[in-house]
Order: structure tokens, then C-alpha cells, then sequence
């Protein structure tokens, strides 16, 4: 149950209760680049995810965030391994994902699934919806006769709000809304413990987001799930998250309990990328002072060297383009990998000094 | 105040679809002032970018546009195609949600940019197009503007094209700017440095802005004006404090009940986001009454199933003076709004 999650308690008492359901150490997922033309000579890389070190903790929601191009769909792919992972490792309820057979993958599919962004794109046009929520019950065997599968299938639109008998019909009669309640009935159809949303409520309109993030918690409470809430919206992460964890560029450069997080981000990109959330709350953004980052993010084939961020970052100093940073505790339970902390990291070889 | 660059009277827009008459804009009347940005805010299909589609000439002929919209007196509901097309590349910029569909794939970034400003005649030649050119590429906060006056849309990454869009659109000088979700696609580091870029450049061109969006952040940041849409309508509006801190109207309530906030509440706390149950009605298939009525928990009167609330000043909060700013503060309720909804009806 989620009481396990992060509420209030001493650090103490919250590394009693750190039992991990996924942890990902050196975790990488490089996508080659080819040159044009015939020899199709491998020229480089995008780095799309350049060794996450990351735990999430049975029954919590781990909320990831960060901008497009930073590579936390991709980290939440390799999570699930529905990407190949170049490096690194991922343990799912302490076994080794990358070094599972077809056999046990199929396993893992079941335990752990993936709600997607898109509910226009992510259900079959030609399927019904009961359909559609059966295909993991048979996949996995599950429920086996006619009658069995169908009372599933019931049981599982009413967990979500929707009438069973809604079954019969094909997802273009359905509103978004109710599209991304079937897309998250057919993800629980095989009893997962662990659910990655991948931006999940990022193509519904804000008071339809509202039931579904109320739905999301819900299901939570009831089944005891693990979530990892991957989105661009900060104040959807912070609503339903017990941690937060910042990417940027490959790397996750800051992790802690929501409220820590959004209240006193530590690292600079944190601290800007919260500055910049708009706030529906006209006094409080005439008062607010905006961190306005200069440039854009680098290109993930060029990752600069040292710290990844001190090409944008406003308090880069000296050990930075040296010193790749590594995460370091700044106040309990709360970490993040920069320099002005101390510095803490893997120091960069001569000659391997990249970006601007 | 000095004389408003838009005035919009009863604007009405319906399209005839297979499924029937779409009643997409129903009625909708505001101005904007110079330097003045007024915020239309919305879900989708709320009929807020058909309303300013309509403005311009955007909408495919079938569609029936009625009601007026002056542009420095001039109604541009009436004005000639030929004429439309100066007012928009000379009095009226527009910027788009994506701009890879406002730019053109084929043509690089300058002769986009030149190519406007010869036509309207802001520039004597091809050579003080591309100085004029690059002078606005600076203005917008592009990096190396003269490079990339010489590259392709593809080129740049969103947010820099999002700024060529933008150093296009404010090329005539206008008067008026219309950003339909202009800072939508991007992220939010971006988007901030686009909002402050367009707030700088209001203020030194007196600039009145139409700001079309569903990101009620964003509003309260660029807004001095609201005008909250539902099903074609207007159902709430006034300065952007009155509508975020008393708003009257179920829906804008709602909306705004909805929303998780950053520094409140979060997974620790228990705080139930309040959802509007239901979804928004189809235009072609609007309720008789309010068009709220059938997702509304409120329900104050009961002609709101059968009669369009008109829109009503909100009475002023209990100890606070009547109206002081110019700005009046309405919505569409047949109660007093002001007593607040769970007063009435219950």
C-alpha cells in the first residue's frame, strides 16, 4: 500500500523503509549515428540516457521531469526494457532485467507495463474495447474460458469508471478522457506492481486531466501500485509525486521528496526549471523572479563535458567543465549531482574536453 | 485610456458539418487597447482559435462568420481579401502554436523575412530588407542573427523557431498581436524567455495583444484581461486578479479547481484535485440553456436549463469598495455570483 510511500518521518525512519522495487545503476541507452550515403560509417551517438543511477521505492510515485530531448521517456523505456539499455543495469524486484531470457521478459510484462501519452494513437481503431483490455489477459493466460475473461474485463472498466458494458463499443465513440481510462484498464489487466505513465495526462484538456490524475492515485491506493510519472508538467509531478527526480541532458542531476524538490530545488537547472513554470496565480507571478536560462539544450551527440549544464548554467565556475559531477546528498534525502555543493565527481582526461 | 486597436461586437461563427449546423462561436464581444494584452483562455473546442481565425480571413468560406471586428475602425469582417491581406502583414501579426507550419520548409530564414517586408514596402531594397532582417532576428534573442538569416527552418531547434515566427510576425510594426498557444509546443525555459521577449516588445511598441491559450499560468503571467470561452461563449470576464481570485462563473471555478499546484498540497497531502465531471458539449449539438448546465454542480436558477444566462456584473466582495478599476468583472449567471456559488441553490 502506498502508506509505504514518502510521507513525513525522520530520515531515519525513511531508510527503513527503502525497499526498492526498480533500481537502475549506470543505467545507458546510446543510439548510434550513421553517416549519409552508402558506407553508412557509424559516426557517434545520441546519448539519450548517459548513466542514471536511480531507485524507486515499493508503493511510491517517482515523478521525472524535464524538458523534451532529455531522455526520460527513453530512461523509462530501458526501465521496462522496451529499449535495449548499451550499458548499465536495471533490477526489477532484485533480478537483473537486462540479462533476462524471452521466457521471463514475458513475465516481466506482466509485472510491469506502461501507460502511454497519446490515447488517440494508442488503441486500435478496429478493436473493441474489451477487446482491447483482454489481448494481456491472453497474452499471459490469464482467465482463462469466455466467461472468466469477460467478468475481467467488467471488473476492470469499473475500476477505471467506466460502465462495463461499454465493451462492445469501438474507441472513436470515446472522449480522451475515457480513451486513457482504457488505455490504463488494458495496463492493469495482468496485475502489474509497477506502472510507467509516460506523459499519460499530456493530451487531455486540464479538468479532464484532473480525473485522471484523481483516478491514478485512486488505483494506487486500492492495488498497492508503483508509479513512475514521466512528464514535461511540473505541477501535475508535484501533485501526485512522493520524490522527484530532474533530468536534464542524459543524466538525472537531482532527486528528493516532492516537497523538497519544489521548494528548494538545489541544482541550477532545477532551480531554473521551476522558476519558470507559470503559476495560475497573477500576484504570485508579478512577484516571482524568473531564472531565464540563455541558448538552448546541446545537442545530445555533443554532451559538453564536466558538468553537462555548464554551458547554459549562470553559476559555472571553474571545476565544472573539468569534473563530471556525480550526485551528492545536500540535505537528507535529497540529492544533486553539481559542483557548488562540493565537488564530487569523475574528473574529465585531458584532451577529452567537450562543448563550448 | 486611449482608443482600443480591436473591437469585437457579437462575433458568430457556425459551419455546416455532416453531423449538422455547428454553432462554433456564439456571440462574442470584447476590445483590446494598445499595449494591452487580453488572454482568451479555453479547452479545446471551446471555440477560441476559430475566433480569431475568423478575424483574419483563415476560415474556409463555407464557414458563416457574423457580427463586426474594427481594427483602427475599420471592419475587417467586411474588408476585401485584397485589403485583408495588407492589414495582415502590416497592422496584425500572428503567431501560431506550431511554427514549423508558419515557416516555410524550402525557404530560408531571410527571404521569409525580406520577402514580407518588401512586399508591404517597410524597406527601400533587397539589401536594407536583410540589414532590417537581421535587426529583428536580434530583437527576438536569436543567436548569431545575420548566420541565420542563411538557414532553413530545420535547422533550428523549436524555440528558435518559435522567435523567427515571432521577428516575422512583428515585421510590419503592428499594432495588434495574435498568439494562438504561440509557447504551447515549447518548454517551459523556453517559453519563459518568449513570454518576457513578447512582454519587452509590447511595451516599447505599445503593442495590444490577443493571447489565445488553455495554460491558465501562462495567463495569469502575460494577462491584463480575461475572457473565459465554453461552447462558443463567453462566460467570464475581467481583469486578470478578479477572474483568478473571486471567479464567479461554475465553470471558470472549475477550471481552475482543477488545476495541481505547484506549491501546495502534492502526494503528502491529501488534497483531491476537484475534476469538472463530463466532458464539453459538441457545437453542433449546444444545451438550449447555459452551456455549462449539463457538466455544472450548481445549478443556481433553475432557467439556467433553458435560458442563456446573459452576461452579468459580478457584485463587489464583502468589504472591498465597488468597481474601482475601469474593468468590470462579469459572468454568465442568472444569480449573484458574488455571494458565491454554494450559497445558491443547494
Amino acid at each position: 500500500m502506498s502508506t509505504a510511500a514518502g510521507q513525513a518521518g525522520t530520515p531515519a525512519e525513511r531508510g527503513a523503509r527503502d525497499d526498492v522495487l526498480v533500481r537502475a545503476r549506470g543505467l545507458q541507452v546510446h543510439f548510434p549515428v550513421s553517416s549519409k550515403g552508402l558506407r553508412r560509417r557509424r559516426t557517434g551517438a545520441v546519448r539519450a540516457v548517459d548513466g542514471v543511477d536511480l531507485d524507486i521505492r515499493r508503493g511510491e510515485t517517482l515523478g521525472l521531469v524535464g524538458e523534451s530531448g532529455c531522455g526520460k521517456s527513453t530512461l523509462g523505456n530501458a526501465l521496462l526494457r522496451l529499449v535495449e539499455p548499451t550499458a548499465g543495469r536495471v533490477e526489477f524486484d532484485g533480478t537483473d532485467v537486462t540479462a533476462l531470457s524471452a521466457k521471463a521478459l514475458r513475465a516481466l510484462r506482466r509485472r510491469a507495463v506502461m501507460v502511454f501519452q497519446d490515447p488517440y494513437a494508442s488503441l486500435d481503431p478496429r478493436t473493441t474495447v474489451g477487446q482491447t483490455v483482454a489481448e494481456p489477459l491472453q497474452v499471459h493466460s490469464l482467465h482463462r474460458g469466455t466467461e472468466a475473461r469477460a467478468a475481467r474485463v467488467a471488473e476492470l472498466l469499473e475500476l477505471v469508471g467506466l460502465d462495463p458494458s461499454v465493451a462492445s463499443r469501438y474507441p472513436h465513440e470515446f472522449s480522451g478522457g475515457q480513451r486513457q481510462r482504457v488505455g490504463i484498464a488494458r495496463a492493469l489487466a495482468g496485475e502489474p506492481d509497477f506502472v510507467v505513465c509516460d506523459e499519460a495526462i499530456a493530451s487531455l484538456d486540464v479538468s479532464v486531466q484532473a480525473q485522471v490524475l484523481n483516478l491514478l492515485r485512486d488505483l494506487q491506493q486500492r492495488l498497492g501500485l508503483t508509479y513512475l510519472f514521466v512528464s514535461h508538467d511540473l505541477a501535475a509531478v508535484r501533485h501526485v509525486s512522493d520524490r522527484i527526480a530532474v533530468m536534464y541532458l542524459g543524466r538525472v542531476v537531482e532527486v528528493g521528496d516532492a516537497a523538497d524538490v519544489s521548494a528548494r530545488p538545489q541544482h541550477p537547472y532545477a532551480q531554473a526549471l521551476l522558476s519558470a513554470v507559470p503559476l495560475p496565480d497573477p500576484a504570485a507571478e508579478r512577484r516571482r523572479e524568473r531564472i531565464v536560462l540563455s541558448g538552448d539544450v546541446p545537442s545530445a551527440t555533443r554532451v559538453p563535458s564536466g558538468c553537462r549544464f555548464r554551458t547554459r548554467c549562470p553559476r559555472a565556475f571553474s571545476p565544472c567543465p573539468d569534473v563530471d559531477p556525480a550526485l551528492q546528498e545536500v540535505e537528507p534525502a535529497h540529492t544533486a549531482a553539481c559542483h557548488l555543493h562540493g565537488v564530487v565527481g569523475v574528473p574529465v582526461a585531458a584532451g577529452e574536453h567537450t562543448g563550448a | 485610456m486611449s482608443e482600443p486597436v480591436l473591437v469585437v461586437e457579437d462575433l458568430r461563427v457556425q459551419l455546416d458539418t455532416p453531423r449538422g449546423n455547428a454553432r462554433i462561436v456564439n456571440g462574442l464581444s470584447y476590445s483590446v487597447a494598445p499595449g494591452e494584452t487580453v488572454a482568451v483562455v479555453g479547452e479545446s473546442g471551446s471555440g477560441k482559435s476559430v475566433s480569431v481565425m475568423a478575424l483574419l480571413g483563415l476560415l474556409p468560406k463555407r464557414a458563416r462568420v457574423t457580427g463586426s471586428a474594427r481594427f483602427r475602425g475599420r471592419d475587417l469582417l467586411t474588408m476585401r481579401e485584397r485589403e485583408l491581406r495588407a492589414v495582415r502583414g502590416d497592422g496584425v501579426g500572428m503567431v501560431f502554436q506550431d511554427p514549423m507550419t508558419s515557416l516555410n520548409p524550402v525557404l530560408t530564414i531571410g527571404r521569409q523575412l525580406t520577402e514580407g517586408l518588401l512586399a508591404h514596402r517597410k524597406v527601400s531594397g533587397k539589401r536594407e530588407a536583410r540589414e532590417r532582417a537581421a535587426q529583428l532576428l536580434a530583437d527576438v534573442g536569436l543567436p548569431d542573427p545575420r548566420g541565420a538569416l542563411d538557414r532553413f527552418p530545420h535547422e533550428l531547434s523549436g524555440g528558435m523557431r518559435q522567435r523567427v515566427v515571432i521577428a516575422t510576425a512583428l515585421a510590419g510594426d503592428p499594432a495588434l498581436l495574435i498568439a494562438d498557444e504561440a509557447t504551447t509546443a515549447l518548454d517551459v525555459t523556453v517559453q519563459a524567455q518568449i513570454l518576457d521577449l513578447v512582454a519587452r516588445l509590447q511595451d516599447e511598441h505599445r503593442t495590444g495583444v490577443v493571447w489565445i491559450t488553455h495554460d491558465l499560468g501562462v495567463v495569469a503571467g502575460v494577462a491584463d484581461r480575461v475572457l473565459v470561452m465554453y461552447g462558443g461563449r463567453c462566460v467570464e470576464d475581467g481583469t486578470v486578479d478578479d477572474v483568478f481570485e473571486r471567479p464567479a462563473h461554475p465553470y471558470t471555478q472549475g477550471l481552475l479547481g482543477s488545476l495541481p499546484q505547484l506549491h501546495d498540497g502534492g502526494a503528502g497531502g491529501s488534497r483531491e484535485l476537484v475534476a469538472i465531471g463530463g466532458t464539453p458539449p459538441p457545437p453542433t449539438d449546444l444545451p438550449p440553456g447555459c452551456v455549462f448546465w449539463p457538466r455544472c454542480p450548481v445549478r443556481g436558477d433553475e432557467r439556467c436549463a433553458t435560458e442563456q444566462p446573459p452576461l452579468t456584473p459580478v457584485g463587489p466582495r464583502d468589504g472591498a469598495g465597488a468597481g474601482s478599476s475601469a474593468v468590470p468583472h462579469r459572468a454568465a449567471t442568472f444569480y449573484d455570483a458574488a455571494r458565491g456559488a454554494g450559497e445558491v441553490g443547494s
